[in-house]
């Protein structure tokens, strides 16, 4: 099924666009997502170990289901303050 | 009072807006743009968020220091966009009955600011090139623009 993720920071430049749109499994999960990611778009590869998947507010954990969601977003580790 | 803005952070009324007669202990802590990292120049930063999970995050930051420390009030304000050296990127205002407890949640507010609240910095180097800092990522990221 078809799933847009946001992307943030370098992963945004790497890909050179602020979003994806995948083809995932219905049973997708979180880390399925993120080899999803290597394979479709290879530019992210380099910054795939440390890629961080969000759902909505939160992190997701690898079993976490993602297919079908509306609000994921894709991000390298965080560097605010 | 959480918030992100692409303007510069009035941390005087940020520090005000905490004060309590409740309080005698106010703790302000401002992050300012640093020239030098390592030996390295910087000239400027651009920060990006993400806001709504940024602002969710920062939430759930207060939530959990209010559940830890008898804070009377708490206001935290980030900076998004292209900041200059010396500007304040982030500020942190936390009002508590003693000065301990100030001290202690205001540390933790930034302390997991920075771990967890979806924000992140790109370095402009004084030799004309820019990197994300992705902090744990094993390589160093350099794009000449």
């Amino acid at each position: 099924m078809k799933t847009v993720v946001k992307l943030f920071a370098r992963a945004r430049d790497l890909a050179g666009a602020p979003t994806l749109e995948l083809d995932l499994e219905e049973s997708a999960t979180a880390a399925d997502l993120r080899a999803v990611i290597g394979e479709q778009v290879p530019a992210l590869q380099i910054i795939l170990p440390s890629l961080l998947i969000a759902i909505g507010n939160d992190y997701a954990g690898p079993a976490t289901r993602v297919a079908g969601r509306t609000d994921l977003a894709a991000f390298p580790p965080v560097s605010g303050g | 009072m959480i918030q992100l803005t692409q303007d510069p952070i009035d941390f005087a009324a940020l520090t005000e807006s905490v004060r309590s007669t409740q309080a005698g202990a106010v703790v302000l802590f401002l992050g300012t743009v640093r020239e030098m990292t390592h030996g390295r120049q910087t000239v400027a930063l651009d920060y990006d968020g993400y806001p709504e999970m940024a602002e969710a995050k920062l939430r759930d930051l207060e939530s959990e220091a209010r559940s830890r420390w008898p804070v009377v009030e708490a206001g935290i304000v980030h900076r998004l966009g292209h900041l200059e050296l010396g500007d304040v990127s982030v500020a942190v205002a936390v009002s508590c009955p003693h000065r301990h407890q100030a001290f202690d949640a205001g540390r933790f507010l930034i302390d997991r600011l920075k771990e967890v609240v979806p924000i992140w910095k790109k370095e402009n180097w004084s030799d004309g090139s820019t990197e994300w800092v992705h902090p744990g990522t094993d390589e160093a990221v350099d794009s000449r623009q």
